[in-house]
């Protein structure tokens, strides 16, 4: 059993414009214990996808899934008071911003403490405890003193560390990393990105790390999905991602990183991601991809076989090529 | 090489800052000390973290802002406080385009306003038609198309955006380009259309850029010559080739080894800096760099390392690499 399933879910926002479609049939399967990544650029439904199954959308957010089964448990048809038993202990998020993720009105030893508080029976001294061990693992100094600071006494760096320990409270399973180092500078990066790796293998919990950084996305996970325009065009283990990328718009999306580049040019994506009203009717890359035919612009594509990392593509890439394959 | 358009010397910007009630005032220095050269043609790339004086630097190359101490000259003519606001033909000659395309476009503005308003400033000896006539062709120049001149900032990408804005500044026929982070707050994809765009009007215009960016890949790609900054102070400043395959700075050398390379068969054992930034209030003494360098000796605590080594300068007592 894996510890994460879903199966071709799909998230529609209700706007005054008519539907719009952030997530289109994502599937995923996360085992526990997993080191992934979802990468993509703004507005590809990688952070959506998540807030889909942590509950965290608005109303007027319109989630459909075939299955979505965290731990054995069905999250689509449980209520969502049994799923806040889940949320914050088994799965937990960190978010991009920590400074605005904080309370700014507590101390950050009350707001680690009220996720105790929620979820276990400590009691008021051993939550003290545990509070002090967390700020302790996640590399802040002086855990007891710090606890009693408050949000802006902390540097974008540490109040990251203590987002990190807060998602850390219950030991969860399942940990979400939203974009957890964009805010923040490279040797900070490095220095949270390590303490992330670091926790996820001594507590053996499945991380899962939403980002648009190639360079993070290399340097760190094993298995990396790709996100399009609401849709994973492909998924792979990262080597093989890096070296041999079976989506079309992976390959563009690697070829146009600086440091890959060989003339004074950079190679680009013509045009730009499709918005709520310019979808186009076939393959949804069509209008931006070197390799498109009448197929492509008029019929969408199925998913490749998995040794073509299950690409959304009529005409997946092998070793830059197209190679022509019936969807399976 | 050509000759420099803006050369600067020992450049200073320092601040005043009250602390408290009773906490009488400090002096924040955010930029200590920078001497460099821009070059018609040629990119000069700053590179540092948050505080270390980056946007500080672009601030008063503009203009915007006016030094404390040192000096710089453009085009060989000396530039005193308040020239900028005697002698409008200075200002034209730096240009700027800022990071957030989203904030730095008048949303109640259409395009053309946005690219004639300049010339409106600067140039009112242009008649209302070449006006018209030059902002329509900058449109075109910058990639976009010459329907989007009557549109507004809201109905375009970041991208396009950015493209606007570049095209904004260079309206006055510029010799410096300014680019504070032009392309940090974009995506990928687009990212690589701004930077050939930017490449492409420097070789037709001769262009001098300054390029403020804290990315290490994209400086890598897009720069001639580069200056680390840590704290308001540049640690290490030589051309693109000199910084990236010999650093001699042990920041320099942290800092690139902690931006990750999209390359996973390679990953290599960061170099892993404890501590933080310290707060620009309260620089250590002696070298800024001391409380989180591997290498910082007694020496380094008590005396601040002068930039040394000539066209590939560093200010460290211990340089990595070849000992001199």
């Amino acid at each position: 059993m894996s510890l994460l399933e879903i199966k071709n879910l799909t998230v529609e926002f209700r706007t005054a414009n008519g539907p719009f479609r952030a997530v289109d049939s994502v599937d995923m399967t996360v085992e526990a214990g997993d080191l992934r990544a979802i990468v993509g650029e703004s507005g590809s439904g990688k952070s959506v996808s998540m807030l889909a199954m942590m509950g965290l959308l608005p109303w007027t957010a319109n989630i459909t899934a075939d299955k979505m089964e965290f731990d054995g448990q069905d999250l689509l048809k449980m209520s969502a008071r049994d799923r806040r038993k889940i949320i914050g202990k088994d799965v937990s998020m960190i978010f991009q911003e920590p400074m605005s993720s904080l309370n700014p009105c507590y101390t950050v030893g009350r707001q680690i403490k009220e996720v105790l508080r929620q979820h276990t029976p400590l009691t008021r001294s051993e939550r003290q405890a545990r509070a002090v061990e967390l700020m302790d693992q996640v590399g802040i100094p002086d855990p007891a003193k710090r606890l009693s600071a408050f949000p802006h006494q902390l540097s974008g760096g540490m109040s990251q560390r203590v987002m990190i320990a807060m998602a850390l409270a219950c030991k969860p399973k399942l940990l979400i990393a939203d974009e957890p180092t964009t805010a923040l500078d490279v040797t900070i990066q490095a220095q949270i990105l390590d303490l992330l790796i670091d926790l996820q293998k001594t507590e053996g919990m499945a991380l899962i790390l939403i980002t648009h950084d190639m360079g993070v996305v290399a340097e760190t996970v094993d298995r990396v999905s790709v996100q399009y325009a609401g849709q994973r065009v492909e998924e792979q283990e990262v080597n093989a991602l890096f070296t041999d990328p079976h989506h079309p718009y992976t390959a563009a999306l690697l070829a146009a990183l600086p440091e890959r580049a060989t003339g004074k040019h950079l190679p680009t994506i013509a045009g730009v991601v499709p918005g709520q009203f310019d979808r186009p009717k076939g393959c949804l890359f069509s209008p931006r991809c070197a390799f498109a035919d009448d197929l492509c612009h008029s019929t969408q594509p199925g998913k490749a076989s998995a040794d073509l990392g299950e690409a959304l593509c009529h005409h997946p890439l092998k070793n830059g090529q197209p190679v022509s394959e019936e969807p399976a | 090489m050509s000759a420099p358009i803006l050369t600067a010397q020992n450049l200073c910007r320092h601040f005043e800052v009250k602390t408290g009630l009773f906490g009488g005032s400090h002096t924040v220095r955010a930029l200590d000390g920078a001497s460099f050269d821009l070059v018609p043609g040629r990119t000069l790339a700053v590179v540092g973290e948050s505080g270390c004086g980056k946007s500080t630097l672009a601030n008063l190359v503009t203009m915007i802002d006016t030094p404390t101490s040192g000096s710089f000259a453009i085009d060989g003519k000396d530039i005193q406080p308040g020239d900028e606001l005697r002698d409008k033909k200075l200002r034209a000659k730096v240009q700027i385009v800022f990071q957030n395309p989203y904030g730095s476009l008048n949303p109640r503005q259409t395009i053309g306003k946005i690219l004639m308003e300049p010339l409106l400033l600067n140039r009112p000896d242009i008649p209302a038609d070449e006006r018209e006539k030059r902002a329509r062709e900058m449109v075109e120049l910058v990639g976009l198309r010459p329907e989007h001149f009557n549109r507004y900032p809201h109905m375009f990408s970041g991208g396009q955006r950015q493209r606007i804005a570049v095209a904004r500044a260079l309206m006055l026929e510029p010799e410096i380009l300014v680019l504070d982070e032009p392309v940090s707050a974009l995506d990928l994809s687009i990212q690589s259309q701004v930077l050939n765009l930017l490449t492409d009007l420097q070789d037709k215009f001769n262009l001098a850029y300054l390029f403020i960016s804290h990315d290490l890949s994209v400086v890598r790609h897009f720069a001639d010559d580069v200056i680390v900054m840590y704290l308001g102070k540049p640690v290490e400043q030589g051309s693109k080739e000199q910084v990236f395959n010999a650093p001699r700075h042990p920041y320099t050398k942290a800092l690139m080894s902690a931006t990750p390379m999209a390359d996973p068969a390679n990953r290599v054992e960061r170099i892993k800096l404890e501590g933080e930034l310290p707060s620009p209030l309260n620089v250590p003494v002696g070298c800024a760099f001391n409380p989180r360098c591997w290498k910082a000796t007694d020496q380094c605590r008590a005396e601040r390392p002068p930039m040394s080594g000539g066209d590939h300068g560093f200010a460290c007592f211990h340089p990595e690499g070849p000992e001199q």
